[in-house]
């Protein structure tokens, strides 16, 4: 007798719709056993995590401040995915971005230079990081190089770019040998939607972008050759749609969406241009886009749950010295179980009782 | 003379990591499964290789935590790609973001602690012939094993009856399967080799290339030692070629980097990685004819039964 896997006929959908939330169940039960080796009351631990960052006013702000790059970037994540186009270099093209809208911030600081001066940043980030997420995609089209590897050797490269940047050139002369540019001008500087609170114009524009990636994918021909190509390539082939476009497009895409992500969380909350700007924000990103199930408005969502368990991973470590790499542990193993949980809407299981001599057979 | 011994002898350590990994990754990709949480493996063996050796005080006990722990790490693997079917290239991202996770979390304790690195072989007379002596009979054990696992590998797939059926899992799992051979178990194998490959490399690093551990000190080699593959054709014997290269990059910005030409040290960091993507393009371009990747490389298989 053994468990084996079965396809089933059609999609399953209320597997699909329950899935994440399985997903979570499981995660969170495996946090509870994870909580009692570390010899911590796993009960206080899990409201450390996930209850008291909703109960006051600054956490909540605190949650959509982090859940905003979060969801900009695995928005554009999710359209490189359901074309099978695998970008994983975003925490590069974020910080790229970051790179490029702070070159205006740093060139017009203390200029009498007007309100012209973040939409410039916000502008030449999204470009700057289309840009670089290109260098992938073309080498992928053109010469066939795995955009995997490609676009993940170039968070190294930005990553060490940004550095130099901070300790050479673009260092604050008055910043006691600190590896940081000046605070960034008022006009460069992503405005407060509530006066003295945390949350800015950011999150609104992480909003729009939801609203428009649900557009393209439920409302336009763009967005219905993206799902076939990535669904059904063959299809797609027949269809006359060009995957190598495809590709190009979902790249430059999400590149500018985590090269904008990137200067909005540099000219935004942390205000100035220095390394460790991200906590692996591109990385997390895809955990995201896949427990949002690589849908718009599940990325908002799951973009607000991974943006709770940074928060409440620092409350932990504040309330009861749990380690911050608890949080990554957390966020590995959520990835686990969504996919786990995903396969189950394609497969299921069966029991099957193998005849005993066919079975020496055929092994 | 001096120099050149050092600079060779550097080279020598920086590429032992990458070419166990690599070979281990190589034997993965062989049998058809793309198992890219190297990094992640590798980081986790390098945390557990290192509590190893600070426990027991031995080197060896922490080679074999290294092992078990990316052998472990690759069973979830196996589970989540082969037993449920999951797409491979999510499965290996999920590993490696969990790995990272792990390993600071088991390291967290070790930080700042110092070992006693694997000693280097010394033989009476040999060792200490100029230039050649170091290099070719005062190496660590690790350096000889990894040429070692490079051979096994090469004779295992090409000499013996094991390899071929496990090439053949690779190249047509259908096939391979309607023919008698239990796909999905030959692939459990090469997954756990390769897991157990990528322990061993990262355990390298605190064992024998640094007496300490530091959170994240992989720095992306697994993912290098992935590209390397890719550089190797899938053939053990090219791998070896591309290995020495990479730790040759390494070393040689490095000491570019002391030398003090006027190039930014973060410039010269960025080398290795640029060189990875310079080398993909190449090969990706000069191969455009046909594919060397095994046929079958990434693709999900259910038998039907």
């Amino acid at each position: 007798m053994q468990l084996v896997l079965e396809k089933r006929a059609e999609r399953s959908g209320a597997v699909a719709l329950v899935s994440p939330l399985i997903a979570i169940g499981l995660t969170v039960v495996t946090m509870v056993i994870l909580f009692a080796i570390l010899g911590k009351n796993p009960l206080l631990a899990l409201h450390a995590y996930f209850i008291a960052p909703l109960t006051d006013g600054y956490s909540l702000q605190e949650i959509a401040v982090k859940a905003t790059p979060l969801v900009m970037i695995a928005i554009g994540l999710s359209l490189c995915y359901l074309a099978n186009a695998w970008n994983i270099g975003a925490e590069g093209q974020f910080l790229i971005g970051a790179v490029a809208g702070s070159w205006i911030a740093v060139k017009t600081q203390g200029t009498d230079a007007g309100a012209w001066v973040l939409p410039a940043m916000l502008v030449l980030a999204a470009a700057a990081g289309a840009l670089y997420a290109l260098i992938p995609a073309i080498c992928k089209v053109k010469f066939g190089a795995s955009e995997i590897l490609t676009s993940l050797m170039l968070v190294y490269v930005a990553d060490l770019f940004l550095d130099y940047l901070v300790r050479g050139p673009w260092r604050d002369p008055n910043g006691f040998n600190f590896p940081t540019t000046a605070e960034f001008d008022p006009v460069a500087t992503v405005p407060l939607l509530i006066e003295g609170g945390r949350l800015h114009l950011g999150s609104i524009i992480a909003l729009l972008v939801v609203a428009a990636a649900a557009i393209l994918l439920g409302r336009t021909i763009k967005g219905f050759e993206i799902r076939v190509v990535g669904a059904a390539p063959r299809a797609a082939r027949f269809g006359g749609f060009n995957a190598n476009q495809l590709i190009i497009l979902t790249f430059a895409v999400s590149g500018a969406l985590a090269g904008l992500a990137g200067i909005i969380e540099v000219a935004g909350p942390v205000g100035h241009l220095q390394p460790g700007i991200s906590p692996g924000y591109g990385f997390t990103a895809i955990i995201v886009a896949f427990l949002g199930r690589l849908n718009p408005l599940g990325i908002l969502i799951a973009g607000l749950f991974l943006a709770l368990t940074f928060i409440g991973g620092e409350q932990a470590q504040i309330a009861m010295k749990i380690p911050l790499d608890v949080t990554k542990v957390f966020q590995g193993i959520l990835l686990f179980y969504v996919l786990a949980c995903d396969s189950l809407i394609l497969y299921r299981f069966k029991l099957s009782f193998p005849n005993r001599q066919v079975a020496r057979g055929t092994h | 003379m001096e120099l050149i011994e050092a600079i060779i002898l550097a080279v020598l350590a920086a590429s032992t990591p990458l070419l166990i990994a690599a070979t281990g990754e190589l034997v993965t990709e062989r049998s058809g499964v793309l198992n890219l949480g190297v990094e992640g493996m590798m980081i986790v063996g390098a945390a557990c290789g290192f509590a190893g050796a600070w426990l027991t005080g031995s080197v060896f006990v922490g080679a074999l935590f290294g092992i078990v722990a990316g052998t472990m790490m690759s069973l979830i693997f196996a589970l989540m790609a082969l037993g449920l079917a999951v797409n491979q290239v999510a499965t290996g991202l999920a590993l490696t973001i969990l790995g990272v996770g792990l390993s600071g979390l088991i390291g967290a304790g070790f930080v700042g602690e110092r070992i006693t690195p694997a000693v280097h072989l010394a033989v009476p007379g040999l060792t200490d012939i100029p230039l050649v002596g170091r290099v070719l009979f005062g190496e660590d054990a690790f350096v000889y094993f990894s040429i070692a696992l490079v051979i096994g590998v090469w004779w295992f797939l090409y000499r013996t009856r094991a390899g071929l059926i496990l090439r053949a899992c690779g190249d047509n799992h259908v096939s391979a399967h309607a023919l008698g051979y239990p796909v999905l178990r030959i692939r459990t194998f090469a997954v756990m080799f390769g897991g157990a490959c990528a322990g061993l490399a990262g355990a390298y690093l605190p064992l024998a290339y640094t007496p300490f551990f530091i959170p994240g000190m992989t720095a992306g080699r697994g993912w290098i030692a992935l590209a390397l593959v890719v550089f190797s054709s899938w053939r053990p014997g090219r791998l070896v070629i591309g290995a020495y290269l990479f730790g040759a990059v390494t070393i040689l910005q490095l000491h570019a980097q002391g030398w003090g030409i006027g190039i930014p040290s973060q410039f010269m960091s960025a080398l290795p990685y640029l060189a990875t993507v310079i080398v993909l393009v190449l090969l990706s371009r000069a191969r455009s004819g046909g594919s060397t990747a095994p046929a079958a490389l990434g693709t999900v298989f259910v038998p039907d039964r």
